[in-house]
């Protein structure tokens, strides 16, 4: 692996945490963002599992694109075909869990099979395709997994950090009329506005 | 026609290979379920309160199917769900009585005055941290309800400063006890007998000070009582469940009127 190759893959994995960012620059995942925020324990719990069924799921999904979809001329059928894998793989990634790794399972808890249907996992799966389309010599599988891992890492980050916000929101004397899903759209729309500050970062800083 | 067919056909196939997939692997690493521990968790009430000092509902099912429990040990489900359970064990009969939580304080705003005027966190437990909360009487009910947000059956609420519960619809799960930072919750036995309204350690002269209600250790409930039931100890009275027979005599000389009957 060329040092090149590992620049780009740095690149690609600080890109997706911090500039395309699936919460707070791509509004995907929304749900999950503004649902199980509220404690630390809880976000970080579901950003584990969104990051384990992002990589797992782009591991899987870009062969059957490449290897089945491109060759038939159905790419059409990507969306469709790409739910169906995404939702039998998370059921099986949890039974492997539960059946191997029971703590885990146990830590994930009830947040896995939420993640069959999360936006933010088909959307890694489905953007990831768009860039090798954009540039088809520079991303390939590895900078895909890459990819997705650090997608998976950026709605970490987004999670945890709301999280903290939120918690400090429940001690704050708010306005009656801003209480409860008001404040938190607006402490979230803070957050991301402070996230578009890392625009041309990563270029700036690996050139 | 093929190229209708092959699409249909190709989503079809990922679907069936994928569906058959789940149906082996599920077969496959099927995890042994303990259905004793499933078959207890049928019967517990579900509420995942912890007053069993278990993870929740299930927590507890395990440890009893395992035999590190004993059945009893969950007050909402109370008697029944005891019965059920040792008899599903095997275990003899266990005898639980119904608890409640009642409030030891009844210092309102009509009784008890306060000393500062706090603009902070609404909160008992931040509330306590700065001078030991802003109500006049330094033992009395702070009413910011963090016994109100514990209380998952809606039957705690602070009129006038002060939390009640409805006995009615307390279950008796203890939540609301580890919440006060007061230490003014306490569980009773569920039957008639007489509750102190006050926990006031101060002594009588500086708790008329602070509190047109509370307890001054007159002792006049202690003299009164014909079963040795309730005796004032830190200087305000305290009733002993076992012995108290509910007869309201004590309420009836209270010179404070701190003591009432629980409402059956």
């Amino acid at each position: 692996m060329t040092g090149e190759t590992i620049k780009g893959l740095v690149s690609i994995f600080l890109a997706a945490i911090l500039t395309e960012n699936y919460i707070l620059s791509k509004f995907l995942g929304i749900c999950p963002f503004l649902g199980v925020s509220k404690k630390l324990n809880t976000a970080a719990s579901m950003s584990l599992a969104v990051t384990l069924v992002m990589v797992i799921s782009t591991a899987v999904t870009w062969p059957i694109y490449y290897g089945v979809l491109v060759p038939n001329n159905l790419a059409y059928l990507q969306t469709i075909v790409f739910i169906l894998i995404i939702a039998a793989l998370v059921q099986l990634i949890e039974i492997t869990l539960k059946r191997y790794m029971k703590p885990l399972y146990n830590a994930l808890g009830i947040y896995l099979p939420l993640i069959t249907t999360n936006c933010a996992v088909l959307g890694v799966t489905m953007l990831v395709i768009d860039k090798h389309t954009a540039s088809p010599e520079s991303f390939h599988f590895l900078q895909a997994i890459i990819n997705a891992f650090g997608s998976g890492i950026g709605f970490l980050v987004a999670m945890v950090l709301f999280a903290g916000v939120r918690e400090r929101l429940e001690t704050c004397d708010i306005p009656k009329s801003l209480r409860g899903l008001p404040i938190t759209l607006i402490a979230a729309s803070l957050v991301s506005v402070s996230f578009l500050g890392f625009q041309g970062l990563v270029e700036g800083l690996l050139g | 026609m093929m190229e209708l067919l092959f699409p249909v056909l190709l989503v079809a196939g990922i679907g069936l290979v994928a569906g058959l997939g789940l149906a082996i692997a599920s077969a496959v690493m099927a995890v042994p379920k303990d259905e004793k521990a499933e078959a207890i968790q049928e019967m517990l009430p579900g509420a995942n309160c912890g007053a069993c000092g278990f993870s929740g509902c299930s927590g507890y099912a395990a440890a009893l199917a395992k035999g590190e429990a004993k059945p009893g040990l969950c007050s909402p489900g109370g008697a029944e769900v005891a019965a059920e359970i040792s008899a599903f064990l095997g275990l003899g009969g266990v005898d639980v009585e119904k608890k409640v939580a009642v409030v030891r304080c009844s210092g309102s705003e009509d009784y008890a005055g306060e000393k500062m005027r706090y603009a902070g966190i609404e909160s008992c437990a931040a509330a306590v941290q700065l001078a030991g909360g802003p109500s006049s009487c330094s033992f009395g009910c702070v009413g910011f309800g963090d016994c109100v947000k514990a209380c998952q059956y809606g039957a705690v609420e602070i009129c006038s400063g002060v939390a009640h519960i409805d006995p009615a619809r307390c279950k008796g799960c203890s939540l609301c006890v580890s919440a006060c930072p007061k230490q003014l919750i306490a569980l009773v036995p569920f039957r008639k007998q007489a509750v102190v309204r006050c926990s006031s350690c101060d002594k009588g002269a500086q708790t008329n000070r602070v509190c047109k209600i509370g307890c001054i250790g007159c002792m006049k409930c202690e003299k009164t009582c014909e079963f040795n039931a309730i005796h004032v100890k830190d200087f305000h009275a305290s009733v002993d469940p076992a012995a108290c027979t509910g007869c309201g005599k004590c309420a009836e000389v209270c010179p404070r009127h701190v003591i009432d009957l629980l409402s059956v």
